[in-house]
């Protein structure tokens, strides 16, 4: 039998002590953030909200803001053209046109460049951009341990010599073309120099947005530079929203919580934007190549080196995939028209190479080993592999993986067994399949501008080593611009017929915008920005 | 006291062993990741260098414990930010979504579950058992996704998703979070409905509550009155376990609605493979369901003045 126990004056007083504790924690928790402190951390505290503001959302969120210290596009996509700004940037065609750099010539001998930069550049700070400026980020992508993808551009740099403030001679080790498109990337990017210590963290650029609040993981919410020496954007406050999901990236822009939607990850949702009274859908082209990667099977360089630390392990991929046969009967066994419509709803379009249709040097190669799986079964038998187990190791991402298991069910009624193994994009997919090139097949999109030059790299994860294309492409990074485009082509050539990849489908850029919402650039010639700086709200 | 607070600090100790062990049992190399690909064995042996994951286990555990016990739990490999400056402005959105989805859970069970143990014999009880039998089948997340969809998408009453701090306003602040509530506090309160009821049950059928009945008092004010308090004790142990689960289904719900949270942070980060803020984030976790449960412990005795004395002895 239980007692009941009634209670007493102080055991109330106790209890309401003990309440007011858990009440106190619990405000503790709550409170944090609102006592005052300037904390501004959630999603743009600091902009008057009814400033002109233009939210877009986005999904590939940086893990720094230094656009220099990681690989990929995600660093630089809010940033550059916004907060950051290169010597020069391409415009719709290509071609480099002025930015920080009024003007430039190269030298007879295609190795010295000279850049004259705009006397009125300043940083956000109000310090001039100079030619020492110029001089201290080549040096510090050559002394410091940033993106090796930098390093290497910057390798090629052997002096920079500044001439006066605004004149500075740069000289590389040869000559090189592709060296000034790089320079309209991440590579070409000037930073304050009073900037480096914290670039993680802050921005310190010369762009017309500076930074207001970052929330990684959520947003980065950029202001309006009002000391801007250009042209000024038409906000006051521009944020990138990150999402991971698309369909709640979708439902934000339904319920008009997003004005723009920067690249349509689910694009069997477009129709739910018809509606041409609330919305534009922009349909371009960008410079991602989604890929069907191959491991070619040559060996990397390192193989042999008498360091233990620099030796790479022997190429762990499938031996077949030396085997031309073997690789064109993949390639000939994937119905790449009907992936398309099934991966990404018919959106984009079908290419032959590592060439986008807006690269200077394209060529239509779609029919170079096109669709015929008995032709496949054939080219199989006769390389002695009528049966096939090979690893299909694609990163953990939406396109991916439809992508995957498409490719698997292709390569299936061919005879090949393809055990697909998910890897998360960052870990372990950039070590183990990019770093180590532990894989047979493996699907990513490339972004990269010009990237046919990976097929000249034999340390490239592809393991594709023709010296053909390592010397063609070393030829046209030489020679003058219709050297460059008529070799390029040549190489992309060459590669399509060794059926060094599989090249699924190029990337639309695929905008959706507010109604009344312009200015937005069709083509994402530089996968790398979504540059604002000529959007405008009606 | 002073024992439970030995217990209260060993236990943190342990968990956070526990914690570093795991995470640098994950596989893959942040090093290689920050760099992306073509890093040279050099560069990667001077960005470990740089970030200090090169050194022996148990230096490296000694140093973040170390600087934890001064309140610096480090700085993200990625940004060099500060973890307790990630940390900071989440915690206003996952103690707002934990504490109010709670509550809502409460304000669910407590009447319903009540009614599914008085009228357990009649058609209300029965529906109450069926609703809550139901209510917890369904998922957080295709809650969350199905009240997107109508009260967002197609009403239009309330933001997809996304958070508007208190510092901005509580209407917003509000209208943000009536969602990712409602579907974290609805399942949870499905959950409670069936302890409650249990819990009532159990004091039906004590003498007391006969006594009660017996000196006229109606079944609903001899269950106030008595059987609350006497409920009380295992609710709250309940709540205490439940508080833990609610904090998991926060990191879920957190992600169908954009929440900037600790959970999303969480998730984010070992995806990442930025187990710096992993491990400052799951032991500020652990801290707080410990203290949790030492706040159980505690009301038990304010609950229970039996407790009071044996506690002492």
């Amino acid at each position: 039998m239980t007692k009941w126990a009634g209670t007493s004056r102080p055991q109330r007083k106790v209890r309401r002590m003990a309440v007011a504790a858990l009440a106190a924690v619990s405000m503790a928790l709550t409170a944090c953030t609102g006592g005052g402190t300037p904390t501004p951390s959630v999603t743009g505290a600091t902009v008057d909200p009814t400033a002109k503001s233009l939210v877009i959302g986005a999904t590939a969120e940086p893990a720094t803001l230094d656009p220099t210290a990681t690989d990929g596009a995600a660093g630089t996509q809010a940033l550059l053209y916004n907060v950051y700004e290169t010597l020069v940037k391409l415009d719709a065609e290509g071609h480099p046109k002025p930015l920080l750099a009024q003007a430039w010539n190269a030298s007879p001998d295609g190795l010295t460049y000279t850049f004259k930069l705009n006397p009125a550049a300043t940083f956000s700070d109000g310090t001039k951009v100079t030619a020492q400026a110029v001089a201290d980020n080549i040096a510090r992508i050559q002394n410091e341990n940033v993106a090796p993808k930098l390093k290497t551009t910057m390798a090629l740099v052997s002096s920079a010599a500044v001439v006066d403030d605004a004149t500075i001679d740069i000289t590389l080790t040869k000559p090189s073309v592709r060296w000034l498109y790089e320079m309209a990337g991440a590579a070409g990017i000037v930073m304050n120099p009073a900037g480096f210590a914290a670039a993680g963290r802050q921005t310190a650029g010369s762009g017309p947005l500076t930074l207001d609040v970052w929330l990684p993981g959520d947003s980065i919410a950029l202001k309006k530079n009002t000391a801007y020496w250009g042209t000024p954007v038409r906000f006051d406050a521009v944020t990138f929203r990150y999402f991971k999901d698309p369909g709640a990236m979708t439902a934000s822009m339904e319920t008009g919580q997003l004005d723009i939607i920067s690249n349509l990850q689910a694009p069997e949702t477009v129709e739910q934007f018809a509606d041409t009274s609330r919305f534009n859908v922009i349909q371009g082209s960008t410079d991602g190549e989604v890929t069907l990667a191959i491991n070619n099977g040559g060996e990397h360089s390192n193989v042999d080196d008498p360091d233990p630390e620099k030796r790479v392990p022997r190429n762990p991929g499938n031996p077949a995939l030396a085997d031309v046969r073997v690789r064109k009967a993949i390639t000939m066994a994937i119905d790449r028209q009907a992936l398309l419509d099934t991966v990404w709803s018919g959106k984009g379009q079908l290419i032959g190479s590592m060439v986008v249709p807006t690269d200077p040097f394209y060529e239509d190669l779609t029919g170079v080993n096109p669709y015929n799986p008995d032709e496949a079964r054939r080219l199989l038998a006769e390389a002695g592999h009528p049966k096939l187990t090979l690893r299909l190791r694609p990163a953990a991402l939406p396109y991916a993986s439809k992508a995957a298991q498409f490719v698997a069910s292709q390569l299936a009624a061919v005879g090949i067994t393809a055990t697909v193994d998910e890897l998360g994009f960052q870990q372990p997919w950039i070590s183990t399949v990019m770093g180590q090139a532990d894989y047979d097949l493996s699907i990513i999109a490339h972004v990269e501008p010009h990237d046919i030059f990976t097929f000249a790299n034999p340390n490239y994860y592809w393991r594709y080593n023709n010296p053909d294309v390592t010397a063609l492409a070393a030829s046209a990074d030489a020679g003058s611009q219709e050297q460059y485009v008529a070799e390029l082509k040549q190489a992309a050539r060459i590669v399509a017929e060794d059926a060094a990849a599989v090249w699924l489908f190029a990337l639309p850029n695929l905008v959706v915008a507010k109604q009344g919402i312009t200015g937005i650039p069709q083509n994402a010639n530089s996968s790398l920005s979504f540059d604002v700086t000529t959007i405008a709200r009606a | 006291m002073l024992a439970r607070l030995g217990i209260f600090v060993a236990s943190l100790l342990a968990a956070s062993l526990v914690i570093f062990v795991i995470t640098q049992a994950l596989p893959g190399d942040v090093a290689a990741a920050i760099l992306g690909f073509g890093a040279t064995p050099e560069q990667l042996a001077a960005k470990r260098a740089e970030l200090g994951t090169d050194r022996p286990f148990l230096i490296q555990y000694a140093d973040w414990i170390g600087g934890v016990l001064h309140g610096d739990f480090g700085r993200s490999w990625y940004s060099d930010i500060p973890v307790a400056t990630l940390i900071a402005p989440r915690l206003e959105v996952t103690s707002s979504l934990v504490l109010l989805g709670l509550a809502l859970a409460l304000v669910i069970a407590l009447p319903l579950g009540a009614v599914a143990a008085l009228e357990r014999r009649q058609w209300q009880g029965f529906t109450t058992s069926a609703l809550a039998q139901f209510g917890m089948a369904i998922p957080a997340f295709w809650a969350g996704i199905l009240l997107v969809f109508v009260f967002a998408v197609t009403l239009r009453w309330f933001p997809a998703n996304g958070y508007s701090p208190l510092a901005r306003g509580l209407g917003p602040w509000a209208s943000h979070l009536v969602l990712p509530v409602v579907a974290l506090g609805a399942v949870q309160g499905a959950v409670l409905i069936r302890y409650v009821r249990s819990a009532f049950l159990e004091v039906l059928g004590e003498d007391y509550y006969r006594t009660a009945r017996s000196i006229g008092w109606t079944r609903w004010r001899a269950l106030a009155r008595h059987g609350v308090r006497n409920a009380a004790l295992s609710l709250v142990t309940v709540l205490g376990l439940q508080l833990a689960t609610v904090i998991v289904g926060a990191i879920v719900i957190e992600r169908v609605f954009v929440l900037p949270g600790l959970g999303s942070l969480l998730l984010d980060m070992v995806g990442r493979h930025d187990l710096i803020v992993v491990r400052g984030v799951v032991l500020l976790l652990v801290f707080v369901v410990l203290l949790i449960n030492a706040a159980v412990d505690i009301s038990y005795a304010l609950i229970d003045p039996r407790l009071r004395t044996s506690g002492r002895a």
